[in-house]
């Protein structure tokens, strides 16, 4: 008894000593929160809002709309950023053919082997091969961007908050900094070599305006390239590029959930059938 | 042990009859989960999680042995493995949501599960060795999703294992040896990822091993249950099977709803996003957050900035997210209430619903936010309130609560009296 009555003593005074510590942290903290001003955040915008044929548990993809992406991706943005997780073959799953995606990728010049000599060369791009970096490595890809290395976008639209309506968002976004805003953060004026973008977390990128003119691709089923075309094209594009299994997905969820549904009801009937009897009171 | 009413296994053809005599193991799954094991007959859903528990480990062992058949645990690769899962190999991308939202559904399930046992103190006597064991799972299974989620080498891979391991850098003169050790280098890289991927291969079938104990521990006393009443007779219980199979199997069909509806509808929600960019020492994210599941251990070791007297902020930090897991282990001895559900414990209830629940809400919160003001003084409040809660509060409630009154018997309880109780064949009324 006078064991426990001490196991239970010493817990009240470790109790005690974990609070004093932690209010003590509370009351320094409490009172640099008052002396202090505390770091301004910088205030970027969350993404628009922008409709997708992919959105929702019904979406699907449009098939016109990727190969639109697709061709703002290799006519613009291929320029400084790789897509390696995506190979050529993966074209057909947008709606490519065979011969369109073996001539697609014999287009394009992937690193090779010389078969004569041993030396590094580059060669026809095979269905099999991985869309080819632009730089021969990160130290070129510096070297070549004010020494900010653009990022392979295979997976960028997962890999940012809110992702597909970021992308979008960011490349219609480049503006001036208003002059509210210069005047409540002076910080925020773009840098020599940095470009204004409120959709940016730190409101200045590395990045210039990729996509400046209306008509800068020509899409092949006749939509009017506006720039707000091409960024949501390019950002659904993006959006199959990082997840290709998408839609699958959720076509495959209905199926699985219905029988569920289906299977809880069964059980829920059985369960209610068994217990009865328990809950009937003696005759 | 059981109680002197629960069934005997009788084999009825000759198969099973020579499997008993040879390998009783259909006797032993029969006393276990079958009809040989009599249960408290005034359950509550509450008591579904312990199954589901069971049911998300196996599903977690199952879809990880898949995933390990095309992951390479090596930092050159690794990412590009996953990703490689992701979009060549045959259902791969179910396979990887279906284990990292697991790792996800088996917290929410334990967690359930440990809040249960904290509102009806199920780690009373003589249920102590039940408790012991199910914190022995719980540290295991944060162990097992920390160095899983560093698998996959992201970007909250890369710098949650450095953050984590860097923990170990905070105890006084050994720390950083012992820091480099665990590593295998000074920050980690390929040698912690083997290591890592070794463990988190390994420390499911210790959980596993611990399970059993714990179920073996649990068929000792039998079941607790929501009146907090022992089992006096045999019209307070029923057979597992089937009473309890058919109401485990309805909690299985809402779990899974809910776990497929996120599979496949939402299955990156739960995740962050920086870990969709490749591991990258050079570069540390914005906010480094752990997964959901362990922000409220994560908001009590940031709740300690200040150093106090001799003691390091950081080592203070360290000492509170252990040890805050760690008090548990102590909880069946300080609390000395006779009474075990908060049900008729009415200071103790006030003070789990409006106290604890509320405390473990802002630090989950906080622990998800940046470590900025109000967050950081938000959690230094809750953190205090935690310690005191589980070393202060609960063995003076336990002291000077005046519990309400009980019912007689878990069949009083459901049925109104004891004469009715259909089940008993040698049911005593209430004396």
């Amino acid at each position: 008894m006078t064991k426990l009555l001490s196991i239970r003593l010493v817990a009240i005074l470790v109790g005690l000593g974990f609070a004093v510590v932690a209010l003590y942290s509370f009351v320094v903290g409490a009172y640099a929160a008052i002396t202090e001003e505390a770091p301004a955040h910088l205030p970027y915008e969350e993404p628009r809002d922008i409709a997708y044929s992919f959105d929702g548990p019904f979406g699907k993809w449009d098939v016109q709309q990727l190969q639109r992406g697709f061709k703002v991706y290799n006519e613009v943005c291929s320029a400084c950023h790789s897509l390696k997780f995506v190979a050529f073959r993966d074209l057909e799953q947008i709606g490519y053919d065979e011969g369109q995606v073996k001539a697609f990728a014999a287009s394009k010049q992937v690193p090779g082997i010389d078969p004569n000599t041993g030396e590094a060369t580059t060669r026809p791009g095979l269905p099999t091969d991985y869309f080819p970096s632009p730089y021969p490595n990160n130290v070129a890809a510096a070297a070549a961007n004010n020494n900010a290395i653009p990022p392979d976008l295979s997976l960028m639209t997962k890999a940012r908050h809110d992702g597909t309506n970021y992308v979008a968002s960011l490349l219609m976004g480049y503006q001036e900094p208003s002059a509210e805003l210069l005047a409540e953060h002076p910080e925020a004026a773009p840098a020599p070599g940095l470009h204004h973008n409120p959709y940016f977390p730190n409101l200045n990128l590395a990045m210039a305006p990729p996509l400046t003119t209306a008509g800068q691709v020509t899409f092949d089923d006749g939509t009017e390239a506006t720039i707000e075309q091409m960024a949501t094209d390019v950002a659904a594009f993006l959006t199959w590029t990082a997840e290709p299994t998408l839609v699958k997905r959720k076509q495959t969820g209905w199926p699985v959930l219905i029988f569920l549904l289906f299977a809880t009801v069964l059980a829920y009937f059985s369960k209610k059938q068994i217990w009865a009897a328990t809950k009937r009171k003696a005759a | 042990m059981s109680f002197p009413w629960a069934k005997e296994y009788t084999p009825t053809n000759p198969v099973m009859r020579f499997f008993d005599e040879k390998l009783p193991l259909p006797r032993l799954v029969y006393n276990a989960v079958g009809a040989g094991y009599p249960v408290p007959r005034n359950l509550s859903y509450f008591w579904n999680f312990g199954v589901l528990a069971g049911f998300f480990l196996v599903l977690q062992i199952v879809t990880g042995v898949v995933l390990a058949m095309h992951y390479a645990a090596n930092a050159q690769v690794a990412f590009a493995t996953t990703e490689h899962i992701m979009r060549d190999v045959n259902w791969g991308w179910m396979m990887r949501y279906a284990h990292a939202n697991g790792a996800s559904f088996f917290f929410i399930v334990v967690y359930l599960h440990i809040f249960r046992g904290f509102f009806y103190s199920s780690y009373k006597a003589p249920r102590e060795m039940i408790w012991l064991l199910g914190v022995v799972i719980f540290l295991l299974m944060m162990a097992t999703a920390f160095m899983g989620y560093v698998l996959p080498w992201g970007q909250m891979s890369f710098w949650g294992a450095k953050v984590i391991t860097g923990l170990f850098g905070a105890i006084p003169l050994v720390g950083e040896p012992i820091q480099v050790w665990l590593l295998g280098g000074f920050a980690p890289d390929n040698a912690a990822l083997n290591r890592f991927f070794s463990l988190h291969f390994l420390l499911p079938f210790v959980i596993a091993g611990v399970v059993i104990l714990h179920i073996w521990a649990l068929h000792i006393p039998g079941s607790s249950n929501p009146t907090g009443v022992e089992v006096k007779q045999e019209s307070d219980t029923l057979p597992f099977h089937p009473y309890y199979t058919a109401k485990d199997g309805f909690g299985l069909g809402v779990a899974l709803i809910l776990y497929f509806a996120l599979v496949f509808f939402l299955p990156n929600t739960l995740g962050h996003p920086d870990n969709y960019i490749e591991a990258n020492p050079l570069s540390t994210p914005a906010h480094i957050v752990p997964e959901w599941y362990f922000w409220p251990f994560y908001a009590i070791l940031r709740a300690f900035t200040v150093d106090f007297l001799f003691i390091p902020a950081k080592l203070m930090g360290v000492i509170a997210m252990f040890g805050s897991i760690l008090i548990w282990f102590f909880l069946p001895w300080l609390d000395k209430s006779p009474v075990r559900s908060g049900h008729y414990r009415p200071m103790f209830r006030k003070f789990f619903w409006f106290g604890l629940i509320p405390a473990m809400a802002v630090l989950f919160y906080c622990g998800g936010a940046p470590a900025e003001e109000p967050f950081v003084m938000l959690s230094q409040i809750a953190t205090a309130y935690y310690f005191l809660h589980f070393l202060v509060i609960i063995p003076i409630v336990s002291q000077i609560e005046k519990p309400e009154p009980l019912p007689y018997s878990i069949t009083e309880a459901v049925l109104g009296s004891d004469d009715k109780a259909v089940l008993g064949k040698n049911a005593k009324t209430a004396a």
